[in-house]
C-alpha cells in the first residue's frame, strides 16, 4: 500500500460477440504500485477485458483511463504507448525465431536489433533472473522458458502496467514463488501487475486487491488479507470449493503401459531422456512430478509415437508400440490431453465439431471406413459440450472464440471419449476454474475404476498428490525417484523436482 | 438463425467483384496509356460471344479448371505446386504417345491413356514431395527445377520417337472421340473430356469434405503440430497430397487431345500455360471448387475473346493477361480488406441486436 495514485480505471466496459456477451458494465480500478488479481469462472470474460485494455479488442461500450487520463486504445502500438503490456494466455511468439529476434520484433526502435538490444536482453534477464539465452531458438523453449521470455518482452518495451493472464498455470510451485518475487520487485518500483488466475491460494498469497468477474461482469471485489479461499470460490461460481481425493485405491495386477530403458536424444546427441522406466497397470494413475523443461514433453510425445526413441522399448499392454506411428497408438486406445493446446491439441478456425474429430479421424463416431460421419461426429460433440459444460454459442462456433478455460475442456471430453485403455494427460486441469476442475477430476476418476491406466503429468502439485496411485519424479530427463502420494508432502516432491535431497 | 442470407451471399461475392473492377480499370488505363482506345477494346470484349466461341470458351474453362483443382488439393494443405506445368506437359506427351502407339482400341485406348496421364503427372510431382521430405528442399523450388527438366525432357523424347514432318515433330496422331455439337459444324465441338474437369470439381468437393484423407489434409494445411499430433503422418501425407496434385494435373490438357489435337506436338497442337492459369484461378476462387469454376470461366473467356482483338481492334490480345494478372493479385487483396470488413460489419449487428435485447431484460 505504498502509493494511492491510480494506474487504471476501466467504466462501463461492454464487449460482444457473435451469440456471446463478453463483458458488460465492467468497473475496475487498479491502484499504482499494487498486484491486483482477476478472478472468475470460464468464460467469465476476464482475457477479453484484458484484451480491451491492452488494445487488442475494441470495446462496445465504456470508458479506459490510464493514469487519470481517458484514452483510447485502438492496438497493442497505442497500449504500449501509454505504459501497458499483456503476456497472452496462450503465447505469441514466432516459433522459427530466436530469443532475441522474438524480443525485439516490432519494437526495432527502442534498442536496435543488434548489440544495443543484446545487453538490454541481458540486463532485464539478470534484474529478475530469467535466464535467457538470446541466440536459442523459440522452437527449442519449454512452456516456462517461453513465459519469461514474455515477461521480458514486456519489460523491454517500458511497460508500466503489466497484464499477465494465468501467468501460474503452466509453472511448478518453486517457479510460482520466483515469479511472485518478480511481480513483488515490479510492484515495489511503482509498476502495477494485473493478474488472472483460477488459484485461489496463489491470489491470496500475490494479490493487494482482488475483484472478482461472472457471467461478463464485475460482481465485487475482496480484501486478500481478510478474505478466505471458500469465501473467493463461492464467489466466483456460486459453489464449494472441491479437493482432489483419492478413494480406496483401484489398482489392479493387468500392466497397461510399460516404458524399458527409453532413452531419446535430439538431433545433436544430447539425450533428452536418458534410461526412463516405468509401468502403469490398468485401474492405476501415474503421476510425473517435475519442474517443466525436464523431459516431460518429450516423454509424452515419446510414448505418443510422435518421437522415436534411440533405445529401449515401449509396451502397450502386450503389444511391443515402440515404433508405431501416433494414428495407430490413438486407434489402440490412447487418449492425448497435450500441454499445449494450440500447438497439438485444436484446429483454432475449425469448428468444434471438427475439433471432436481431431485426433479420432478413424474412429466411431467420427468415421465410417473412409468417410467422415458428419452427423455422429456433431452429435457427440453435443454429448461432450453437455457433460463437460463447454461454454459455446454452439458446435459451429470456431474453437478460438472460445475461452482457454472451455477449450481445455473440450480437449478433455475428447479424449475422455470411446473408451481409451489409457490416458497421458499434460495438465489436464490446465487454466479451467474450480468447479470444473472437479468434473474434470470426478471424469477421471470414474473411468479409473472403469479400469482407465493413467499417465498424469501436472504442475499442480496438490493434483498430482491427490489424483495418483504413484508419484515419480523427472529430473533432467531421468525418473529419479518414487513417492508415495498417500505420505509425500509438496516440500518432498519439491526438493526432488530440483534435485535436492528428498527428505 | 442467419444462415443463408442475400447479405452474406453479397459480401462473398464482394471479393472477387472489388478484383474484377480493379483488373477493369487498370486495363483501361494501360490501353490508354498505349495510346489505343479502351471503348473499342471493351466492346470487343462484351461483345456476346459468337457460337464458336462459345464451344471454345467451354472448353477451356474444362481444361483451366481442372488445373485451378490440381493447384488447389496443394494449397489446402499449404503446399505450393508450382509445377502444374511440368506435370501435365510430361503426361500429356506419355499419355499421347501410348494412345498413338495403338496398343488398345477405342475406349480401353483412351481410358489406359488417361491412366498413364494420371500416373505420369503424380510421379513427376511426388518427386518435389520426396524432395521435400528427405532432403528438406522446398516445393516451390523443386517444383519450378522440375518444370524445366520436362519440358527439355518431353522435347529430347518427342525429337527421338516422334514423327517428323516437315520442320516440326509430333506424336503418331490417334482417333479423335467425337464430342458434341450444340451448333453447326464449322463452329466445333464441345469434347467429351470435359467431363475429366466436371468429376474433377466433384471429387474435389467430396475428399475434401467428405473423406478422412481431406480432413487430414485440411488439418495439415491449419497447423503441422496439430496435424501431426491428431495421428496424421507428415511424410507421408506430403507426397500423397503432391502425387494427387500432380495425378490431376496429368488430365489437364486430355480433353484437348482426343477433342482435337490427335498428337501432342511442341509449340503446334499442345497448349503449354494451362498450369500457371490454373494456379491464378486456385487464387482467385481461394481454393473453393465453385469459386474456381467462376475464375476459369472468366480466365477462359478472356483468353478466348481476345483472340477477336486482332481483327476489331488494334489492341494486342496479349493485353487481356495483363487484366488476368491484376485480377489475381487484386483478389488476394480485396479478400483481406472483405473480411475484415465482414468481421467489423458482423460485429456491429450482433451489438445492436443485443443491445435491444439486454435493454429490453435490463
Ligand atoms: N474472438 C471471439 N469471438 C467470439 N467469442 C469470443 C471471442 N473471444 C471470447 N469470446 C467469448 O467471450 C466470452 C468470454 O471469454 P474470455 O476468454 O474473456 O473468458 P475468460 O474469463 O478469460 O475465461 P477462461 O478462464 O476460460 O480463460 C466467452 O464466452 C467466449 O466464448
Ligand atoms: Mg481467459
Amino acid at each position: 500500500m505504498t502509493q494511492e495514485s491510480v494506474a487504471v480505471e476501466l467504466r462501463g466496459i461492454g464487449k460482444r460477440f457473435p451469440g456471446v456477451i463478453a463483458n458488460h458494465d465492467v468497473d475496475l480500478t487498479i491502484r499504482a504500485g499494487t498486484v491486483h488479481a482477476l478472478i472468475g469462472e470460464n468464460g467469465a470474460g476476464k482475457s477479453t477485458l484484458m484484451k480491451i485494455l491492452y488494445g487488442v479488442q475494441k470495446p462496445d461500450d465504456g470508458t479506459i483511463s490510464i493514469n487519470g487520463r481517458e484514452v483510447a486504445l485502438r492496438t497493442p502500438t497505442d497500449a504500449i504507448a501509454n505504459g501497458v503490456g499483456m503476456v497472452f494466455q496462450h503465447f505469441m511468439l514466432a516459433d522459427n525465431l530466436t530469443v532475441l529476434e522474438n524480443m525485439v520484433l516490432g519494437a526495432e526502435k527502442l534498442h536496435g536489433i543488434g548489440d544495443r538490444a543484446r545487453a538490454e536482453i541481458r540486463r532485464i534477464s539478470d534484474a529478475f533472473g530469467f535466464g535467457l539465452q538470446p541466440d536459442v531458438l523459440v522452437e527449442k523453449l519449454g512452456v516456462a522458458d517461453r513465459q519469461r521470455l514474455e515477461i521480458a518482452k514486456v519489460l523491454y518495451r517500458g511497460a508500466r502496467i503489466i497484464i499477465l493472464d494465468e501467468p501460474t498455470a503452466v509453472l511448478v510451485p518453486q517457479e510460482v514463488d520466483a515469479l511472485f518475487a518478480n511481480l513483488r520487485e515490479l510492484r515495489n518500483a511503482g509498476n502495477a501487475v494485473l493478474f488472472i488466475s483460477h488459484k485461489l491460494d496463489e491470489v491470496l498469497d500475490i494479490a493487494d486487491d482482488i475483484t472478482v468477474m461472472r457471467r461478463g461482469t464485475t460482481v465485487g471485489t475482496a480484501d486478500p488479507r481478510t478474505t478466505t479461499k471458500r469465501e473467493l470460490a463461492e464467489l466466483m461460481v456460486g459453489s464449494e470449493l472441491p479437493s482432489p481425493e483419492t478413494e480406496e485405491s483401484t489398482v489392479t495386477d493387468t500392466v497397461q503401459l510399460t516404458l524399458a530403458d527409453v532413452t531419446l536424444a535430439d538431433e545433436f546427441g544430447r539425450n533428452l531422456l536418458t534410461d526412463v522406466s516405468l509401468s502403469i497397470r490398468r485401474g492405476e494413475i501415474l503421476g510425473i512430478a517435475g519442474v517443466e523443461g525436464n523431459g516431460q514433453a518429450e516423454l509424452v510425445e515419446t510414448i505418443m509415437g510422435m518421437r522415436i526413441p534411440g533405445a529401449g522399448r515401449i509396451h502397450l499392454g502386450t503389444e511391443d508400440v515402440t515404433h508405431w506411428h501416433t494414428r495407430k497408438l490413438r486407434e489402440a486406445g490412447i487418449g492425448y490431453i497435450p500441454e499445449d493446446r494450440h500447438r497439438h491439441g485444436l484446429l483454432l478456425d475449425a469448428p468444434l465439431w471438427e475439433n471432436r474429430i481431431l485426433g479420432h479421424q478413424t474412429q466411431a463416431p467420427n468415421a465410417k471406413g473412409p468417410w467422415i460421419n458428419r452427423s455422429g461426429a456433431r452429435k457427440d460433440t453435443q454429448r461432450i459440450v453437455t457433460e463437460y459444460d463447454v461454454r459455446a454459442p454452439g458446435i459451429d462456433t470456431p474453437a478460438r472464440a472460445l475461452s482457454g478455460g472451455n477449450q481445455q475442456k473440450l480437449i478433455v471430453g475428447r479424449e475422455m471419449s470411446g473408451d481409451p485403455v489409457l490416458l497421458i494427460a499434460s495438465h489436464p486441469t490446465r487454466g479451467v476454474d474450480v468447479g470444473a476442475q472437479a468434473a474434470i477430476w470426478d471424469h477421471i476418476k470414474r473411468a479409473r475404476r472403469a479400469g482407465l491406466a493413467v499417465l498424469l503429468i501436472s504442475a499442480d502439485l496438490d493434483e498430482l498428490i491427490g489424483l495418483s496411485d504413484t508419484i515419480q519424479v523427472i529430473l533432467r530427463g531421468r525418473l529419479v525417484g518414487t513417492f508415495d502420494p498417500a505420505s509425500v508432502t509438496p516440500q518432498d516432491l519439491g526438493a526432488a523436482m530440483t534435485g535436492g535431497e528428498a527428505a | 438463425m442467419k444462415s443463408f442470407n442475400p447479405r452474406a451471399i453479397g459480401l462473398a461475392l464482394l471479393g472477387p467483384a472489388i478484383a474484377i473492377v480493379a483488373s477493369v480499370l487498370v486495363t483501361t488505363l494501360v490501353i490508354a496509356a498505349v495510346g489505343s482506345s479502351p471503348g473499342d477494346f471493351w466492346s470487343t470484349m462484351f461483345d456476346f460471344p459468337k457460337p464458336r466461341s462459345r464451344v471454345d470458351i467451354i472448353n477451356q474453362t474444362a481444361m483451366i479448371y481442372t488445373a485451378a483443382v490440381a493447384a488447389a488439393i496443394g494449397f489446402r494443405m499449404g503446399l505450393f505446386n508450382i509445377g502444374l506445368e511440368g506435370q501435365y506437359t510430361l503426361a500429356s506427351y506419355a499419355a499421347a504417345a501410348f494412345a498413338g502407339g495403338a496398343y488398345l482400341s477405342g475406349f480401353a485406348n483412351v481410358f489406359v491413356s488417361l491412366l498413364i496421364a494420371i500416373a505420369v503427372g503424380a510421379a513427376w510431382s511426388a518427386i518435389a514431395g520426396i524432395l521435400k521430405t528427405t532432403r528438406g528442399v522446398s516445393e516451390v523450388i523443386s517444383t519450378i527445377m522440375l518444370n524445366s527438366i520436362a519440358i527439355t525432357l518431353v522435347g529430347y523424347l518427342l525429337n527421338k520417337y516422334g514423327v517428323h514432318e516437315g520442320n516440326t515433330v509430333h506424336t503418331t496422331r490417334i482417333d479423335l472421340v467425337s464430342g458434341w455439337t450444340p451448333f453447326e459444324n464449322r463452329d466445333g465441338e464441345i469434347w467429351t473430356l470435359v467431363i475429366i474437369a466436371i468429376l474433377a470439381g466433384v471429387g474435389f468437393w467430396v475428399l475434401l469434405n467428405k473423406t478422412r484423407f481431406g480432413f487430414d489434409l485440411r488439418a495439415s494445411g491449419q497447423s503441422e503440430t496439430v496435424a501431426k499430433a491428431s495421428g496424421v503422418n507428415p511424410h507421408r501425407m506430403i507426397i500423397t497430397a503432391m502425387a494427387l496434385s500432380g495425378g490431376v494435373a496429368g488430365l489437364i490438357w486430355m480433353p484437348a487431345l482426343f477433342g482435337k489435337a490427335t498428337n501432342f506436338g511442341l509449340g503446334t497442337t499442345f497448349q503449354a500455360g494451362l498450369g500457371f492459369l490454373g494456379i491464378a484461378v486456385a487464387l482467385l476462387g481461394r481454393n473453393r471448387p465453385i469459386g474456381m469454376l467462376f475464375g476459369a470461366l472468366l480466365f477462359a473467356y478472356l483468353s478466348v475473346k481476345s483472340n477477336d482483338l486482332t481483327f476489331a481492334t488494334d489492341v494486342s490480345p496479349s493485353i487481356v493477361q495483363i487484366t488476368q494478372g491484376v485480377a489475381v493479385l487484386a483478389v488476394v487483396v480485396a479478400y483481406e480488406v472483405v473480411r475484415r470488413w465482414r468481421a467489423r460489419l458482423e460485429q456491429r449487428v450482433v451489438s445492436q441486436e443485443l443491445g435491444t435485447a439486454t435493454e429490453a431484460t435490463a
